[in-house]
C-alpha cells in the first residue's frame, strides 16, 4: 500500500489556495474575450474589458483577482490503495489554508459564531472540506476559494414532483433573477438535481469545477443547461448588473435519483471569479 | 455623449454615459448634477466600511455617541481589502455587497453621509434616504480588485483595527472610477438597464 505523509496535503492546499485567488484559469479568461465581442451592451463590454485586464494585472503581479478570497473549500478524492501518515488528515488541510492565506496574504473571511459575535477566526480556517474515497492510489486536491456575495445568493428548493422540469428550470431562472446585480454577473449556475437536501448542495457546489464551454455529457442534461442558459441570459441582467445580453457564463448540472416523494434542485451561484486549482500527489 | 461640465466637478467626455470627475467632501450642488448611468472618476478622500464597521457605528449613534469619523459630505466605500504585501498601499479592494448594509445606512445618511461605493441592489429604505438627504449609491466593478486597488494611492486605518478587513480605513483615491446607480431623484440603472435588454423566451 502507498504511503503518503499529511505534508504534503498541507503543502499543496496552501500552494493551491494562492494560484486559485491570483491566476485565474485560461478558460474564464477566453470567455471574457469572446463575451466582449458580442456582448450587446457598450457598459457591459466596458466592464468585461476590465475583468479581463483585471485577471490579466493579477496575474501579473501575484495580486487576488478579487478581495474576497472566499472561504476556502477543499475537495479531496483520496485513492482507497493509498495510507495517509504523518498526523491527521483534517489538521493538515487545515494547516494548509492557514499558511496559504498567511503567508500568501489573503483575506480571511471565517467568523466564528455566526449568529451572535461573529468573531474572526484570524486564519480563514476552517476549511469547508468535502471528501471522497475512490479506487487507485492517487490524492487529488482540490481548492476552490468561494466568495460570499455570490453564495449568499444560492439556493435550494425541496420542489413537489408534481412540477416538473418546468418547475425545475423556473426556480433555477428565479433564482438568478432574484440574484440580479448582487453576486458580481456573469456568473455560473451550479445545479444539483435529485438526490437528498445535503446531496443536491453538495452537486451544485461540485459542479462549479468543470471547464467552462464544456458540454454535459448526458444530452439530456446538456439540453436543459443550454435552456436555462438561454433564459437566464434573456433576463437582461448583464455584466456587472448593468444590463446586456451575458448574465450566465456557463450552466453545470450533476444528478441523482431522488426519494419518490422528492424533487431537490439546489443553486449554487458563482461570482466570475470562478477559482479552483488542483493537483494530483 | 460629452459631458457637460458641472459645478464642483471637470467632465472628460468618453463613450456611453457622461464621464465627470468629482472631488471629495461631496456638496449638495455636486450630488444635484449626478444622474444614474454618469460614470465618475473619484479623487480625495473615502473611508472603507462594511458589515461590523457599520453595526459599530450606528450602536453608537442609537446611543447618541459620538462617531469616530465625521460622516458629513463624506463617501463610504463597502470594502474589505486583502492585506498589502510588503511595498504595496493596499491588496485587492474591490466592492462588496451593499445589501448588507441596508439596514444601517439611512441612519448615517441622516447624519450627513453623501455617498456610498459597492455593489448589488439597495431597498427602498435607502433609495427614500438618498432622496431625503441629497446623496448618491456609485457602483464599482465587483471583482475587479486588483485594477480598482490601482486607483487607492495611501490607506491608513482610522477605527476599529481589531476587526481586521473590516476596520474602517481613510483611503486616498485618484480617479476612482464609478458609475452612479442610484442618483437624488430615484433613478436606478439596474432596473432601468436590466429593462433594456430583458427578452421574452419560449419555454
Amino acid at each position: 500500500m502507498r504511503e503518503l505523509d499529511v505534508a504534503r496535503v498541507t503543502e499543496a492546499v496552501a500552494t493551491l489556495a494562492v494560484e486559485a485567488c491570483t491566476y485565474l484559469g485560461d478558460d474564464l479568461m477566453a470567455f471574457f474575450q469572446k463575451a466582449a465581442e458580442r456582448e450587446e451592451s457598450e457598459t457591459g463590454k466596458d466592464i468585461l474589458a476590465q475583468l479581463l485586464e483585471n485577471a490579466k494585472l493579477a496575474r501579473d503581479t501575484n495580486m487576488p483577482l478579487c478581495q474576497d478570497t472566499g472561504l476556502a473549500v477543499v475537495f479531496l478524492e483520496i485513492g482507497q490503495d493509498v495510507h495517509l501518515v504523518g498526523g491527521d488528515l483534517e489538521a493538515a488541510v487545515n494547516e494548509g489554508v492557514r499558511r496559504g492565506y498567511t503567508d500568501g496574504y489573503l483575506r480571511k473571511s471565517a467568523v466564528a459564531d455566526p449568529i451572535g459575535a461573529r468573531v474572526n477566526t484570524g486564519d480563514n480556517t476552517p476549511a469547508m472540506l468535502h471528501t471522497r474515497i475512490v479506487p487507485g492510489d492517487k490524492v487529488r486536491v482540490i481548492v476552490a476559494p468561494k466568495g460570499g456575495g455570490a453564495e449568499n445568493m444560492s439556493a435550494i428548493g425541496m420542489l413537489k414532483p408534481s412540477q416538473g422540469r418546468q418547475g425545475a428550470i423556473d426556480f433555477i431562472v428565479d433564482t438568478v433573477a432574484k440574484a440580479g446585480p448582487n453576486p458580481c454577473p456573469p456568473i455560473i449556475v451550479g445545479v444539483g438535481l435529485g438526490g437528498t437536501f445535503e446531496k443536491a448542495a453538495y452537486m451544485a457546489k461540485h459542479s462549479l469545477l468543470r471547464e467552462v464551454g464544456s458540454t454535459n455529457p448526458d444530452p439530456r442534461l446538456a439540453e436543459l443547461e443550454d435552456e436555462i442558459e438561454r433564459r437566464c441570459n434573456a433576463l437582461g441582467i448583464g455584466p456587472a448588473g448593468l444590463g446586456g445580453i451575458t448574465t450566465v457564463i456557463d450552466v453545470f448540472v450533476e444528478e441523482l435519483p431522488a426519494h419518490i416523494a422528492s424533487m431537490p434542485v439546489a443553486v449554487n451561484v458563482q461570482c466570475h471569479s470562478a477559482r479552483h486549482k488542483e493537483v494530483v500527489l | 455623449m460629452d459631458g457637460d461640465k458641472i459645478v464642483g466637478g471637470e467632465s472628460t467626455g468618453g463613450a456611453g454615459g457622461r464621464e465627470i470627475r468629482i472631488v471629495t467632501p461631496l456638496t449638495d450642488e455636486v450630488i444635484e448634477s449626478l444622474h444614474a448611468g454618469d460614470r465618475l472618476l473619484i479623487t480625495g478622500i473615502v473611508y472603507t466600511g462594511r458589515d461590523a464597521a457599520h453595526k459599530r457605528l450606528i450602536a453608537l449613534v442609537d446611543e447618541g455617541e459620538p462617531l469616530p469619523i465625521d460622516v458629513r459630505g463624506q463617501i463610504i466605500y463597502f470594502v474589505g481589502p486583502t492585506p498589502a504585501k510588503p511595498g504595496e498601499v493596499i491588496g485587492s479592494a474591490g466592492p462588496t455587497t451593499s445589501g448588507r448594509m441596508d439596514a444601517y445606512s439611512p441612519k448615517l445618511l441622516d447624519l450627513g453621509l453623501k455617498g456610498m461605493i459597492g455593489k448589488g441592489s439597495r431597498n427602498e429604505a435607502v433609495k427614500e434616504a438618498l432622496k431625503r438627504n441629497k446623496a448618491v449609491y456609485l457602483g464599482a466593478t465587483g471583482g475587479a480588485g486588483a485594477l480598482l486597488s490601482r486607483r487607492i494611492i495611501a490607506s491608513k486605518v482610522v477605527a476599529y483595527e481589531d476587526l481586521g478587513p473590516e476596520a474602517i480605513r481613510e483611503l486616498e483615491v485618484k480617479d476612482f472610477p464609478v458609475v452612479v446607480i442610484n442618483d437624488m431623484y430615484g433613478g436606478d440603472l439596474y432596473v432601468e438597464g436590466r429593462k433594456k435588454y430583458e427578452r421574452k423566451v419560449g419555454p
